[in-house]
């Protein structure tokens, strides 16, 4: 066959192949399996905290202190919402986590990246051992590190300002070592053809290895994004001024010491968790992927 | 272009293994070089060394004059294709040819016309926007060669590049990089455990085995006067019969076999009879019996497989191949006769090879002590 006549040959069975693959996804859809009658059931029993919370957010006062509870309140109160807008500052500290995670976010690919490259790819000493270290701190629960963190924190004079829940989670063990394992499965090759290309080892990472590694990048950056949004002890421990905190914090401030504004509460969470569950549907595949890999609990 | 020089190189693996083991191999400029071996030789690690991809432990590699032991893939002015292609999966064609020159920071219209240059010499010019995994084995190969070519470089190294690909493309891929080669000159090391890649294509032919150069010669000489049993067992389809002999008075006997040999030392020694010098035998000549057992007829020739009594040497043998075996007193060897001539299993024949076609090999180090005349 000539070089022409084959090439013609391969781009004309080109199309019956997609069509072979490109079933009609909509088809799996719907399909019943008796596993259903289970999972209905689980699935609405997982609900049930979200749909109270959504119904107490449109209660009175009142209502929510009803017993037993009150499940289609009399009227809607839509102005909860309002009511949280004017008495909080919410918007603030909508801003707030969003500057945080978004920071945080992108320090973690970064700095993830460049680790669990080295870590891959680069031979120096000790690199297997040290790898175990920081896979280790994985084990220690974060109340032990709290305190220290602190005073470094302090020293770094980052208390009461945002930078101090960026800064320490710019990196962490989860994403190095999540991004580690797949770039060693990549295949070795293409680094070695763009090293002898006339790449250098970050013109590899960044042009090769890193757009092969889409999904795993986005399976860190959601599992990052969720932890930073939900975030709660640090923040209570490093953020004093109402105008630094960020929402898991804010919502602390509608729980008095005598009372609860209960319907205000449940309105600022029902706002606070939207872009959570916005994420959540958007890049859920890529967020069981990251828990399935690495066998850890979010 | 300038050549390639290998000047007493080795490379140990932490752990102690040894690839390479003092090579010292000098590549003319334009030269096309294979290194051919079973796997586990060291052809494939010599030529990591020359890409940059392996430090060299010892000795050291010059392009022309210019030593490069120290200097990175890079600087090296080489350009390698890898036996899985290793092409870019997120760029499309054009962009996988364009990378290195892009890297290079070579201005944009030039990197075009060296781009559509060389995919129109390669006739890869339809495929620019495609991406390799929308591409067949024998594109793939042919982009791979272009993202090598773009770059013009000094040296042009191939680790088993028609390895992944079907026999019959295989067979036209081999002529088109041949063509390749001889229109534009460029110095080429070229690796495959292939023997046939390495008669075919290349100028020289170096064989390993256990990292150590056996023998370096032109396909040619390679086949005619193989410096060692290895060499002899390793090159030539079907392989070379290697049967062992005692050697008295200037007479080799093997089995029934007693075959006179001028310059012949007394002692243990092994002949070699290349499968096609083997003849049926006419009245008074020196020969030995043959029992039939399997015929192949490929429409150029006929392959016979059949024992004679005697004892084979198992030569050590490429990693695909199936190594002779010992039919109890009776050793195993195989004849390639012309088509008209067509024996049947079970048949009984006498062969003989004339005397200058034969090599005798040192029974004890396996180096050749007669070589066959040409």
């Amino acid at each position: 066959m000539s070089m022409s006549a084959e090439i013609r040959d391969s781009a004309g069975a080109l199309p019956a192949l997609e069509e072979e693959s490109g079933r009609d996804p909509r088809s799996d859809r719907f399909v019943f399996s008796w596993w259903h009658l289970v999972l209905f059931p689980l699935a609405f029993l997982m609900l049930i905290p979200m749909i109270w919370m959504i119904i107490t957010s449109l209660q009175t006062l009142n209502e929510t202190r009803h017993f037993p509870p009150i499940l289609v309140p009399s009227s809607i109160q839509w102005q909860n919402y309002t009511e949280v807008l004017q008495r909080a500052p919410f918007a603030r500290w909508f801003l707030n986590t969003l500057v945080v995670t978004v920071v945080v976010v992108a320090g973690n690919l970064l700095f993830c990246s460049l680790a669990g490259y080295a870590f891959a790819r680069i031979k120096f000493f000790g690199r297997d051992v040290v790898f175990i270290l920081v896979l280790a701190t994985l084990m220690i629960p974060f109340q032990v590190i709290m305190i220290p963190t602190f005073i470094i924190v302090r020293k770094l004079g980052l208390i009461d300002t945002l930078g101090a829940l960026i800064v320490p989670n710019l990196a962490g063990a989860f994403g190095i070592f999540l991004l580690r394992q797949f770039f060693r499965s990549l295949p070795i090759e293409l680094e070695e053809a763009a090293r002898i290309d006339g790449a250098s080892r970050l013109g590899v990472l960044f042009k090769i290895v890193l757009p092969l590694s889409g999904p795993v990048l986005a399976t860190v950056a959601v599992i990052t994004f969720l932890w930073t949004w939900n975030d709660f002890l640090w923040p209570l421990i490093t953020i004093y001024n109402p105008d630094n905190m960020t929402l898991q914090l804010g919502l602390t401030t509608f729980q008095g010491a005598h009372q609860t504004n209960t319907h205000l509460l449940m309105a600022a969470n029902v706002m606070s968790v939207i872009p959570v569950l916005f994420l959540f549907f958007v890049a859920q595949r890529f967020f069981i992927r990251g828990i399935a890999t690495s066998g850890l609990k979010g | 272009m300038p050549g390639l020089t290998f000047d007493r190189v080795s490379k140990e693996f932490p752990g102690g293994t040894v690839a390479v083991r003092d090579l010292s191999l000098a590549i003319a400029d334009g030269e096309f070089m294979i290194f051919v071996g079973p796997s586990g030789c060291g052809k494939t690690t010599a030529l990591r060394m020359v890409a940059g991809l392996e430090k060299i432990t010892s000795g050291t590699i010059s392009i022309g004059d210019r030593v490069i032991n120290d200097d990175s893939p890079r600087d090296r002015d080489i350009a390698m294709v890898f036996q899985n292609y290793a092409l870019y999966p997120h760029m499309t064609v054009y962009k996988n040819l364009a990378f290195g020159l892009k890297e290079r920071k070579m201005p944009k219209d030039e990197i075009a016309i060296r781009v559509n240059g060389v995919s129109s010499m390669l006739g890869i010019d339809d495929l620019l926007t495609r991406r390799p995994a929308q591409l067949s084995g024998g594109q793939r190969q042919r982009v791979a060669m272009g993202r090598a070519l773009v770059r013009e470089p000094a040296a042009f190294l191939l680790d088993e590049p028609l390895s992944n690909l079907d026999a019959k493309l295989r067979v036209q891929v081999r002529g088109d990089l041949k063509r390749l080669h001889q229109r534009l000159g460029i110095t080429t090391v070229y690796v495959t455990h292939d023997q046939v890649e390495a008669m075919t294509m290349g100028d020289r032919v170096a064989v390993l085995k256990d990292g150590l150069l056996q023998q370096v010669d032109s396909p040619r000489n390679m086949y005619d006067r193989p410096a060692n049993l290895f060499v002899a067992g390793f090159i030539g389809s079907p392989p070379m019969n290697l049967l062992r002999a005692e050697a008295r008075g200037g007479v080799a006997s093997a089995g029934d076999l007693s075959l006179p040999i001028a310059d012949l030392p007394d002692g243990d020694v092994v002949l070699g009879l290349r499968p096609e010098h083997l003849r049926p035998a006419t009245d008074g000549q020196p020969s030995m019996e043959f029992q039939v057992e399997v015929v192949e007829p490929l429409g150029d020739g006929v392959i016979v497989h059949g024992t004679v009594s005697g004892t084979l040497v198992t030569a050590p043998s490429g990693d695909d191949e199936v190594l002779p075996r010992l039919a109890g007193e009776r050793a195993e060897i195989t004849t390639k006769f012309e088509p008209t001539l067509r024996p049947s299993p079970g048949e009984r024949m006498r062969l003989a090879i004339a005397a200058h076609h034969v090599h005798v090999f040192d029974g004890r180090t396996g180096d050749v002590i007669v070589a066959a005349g040409a």
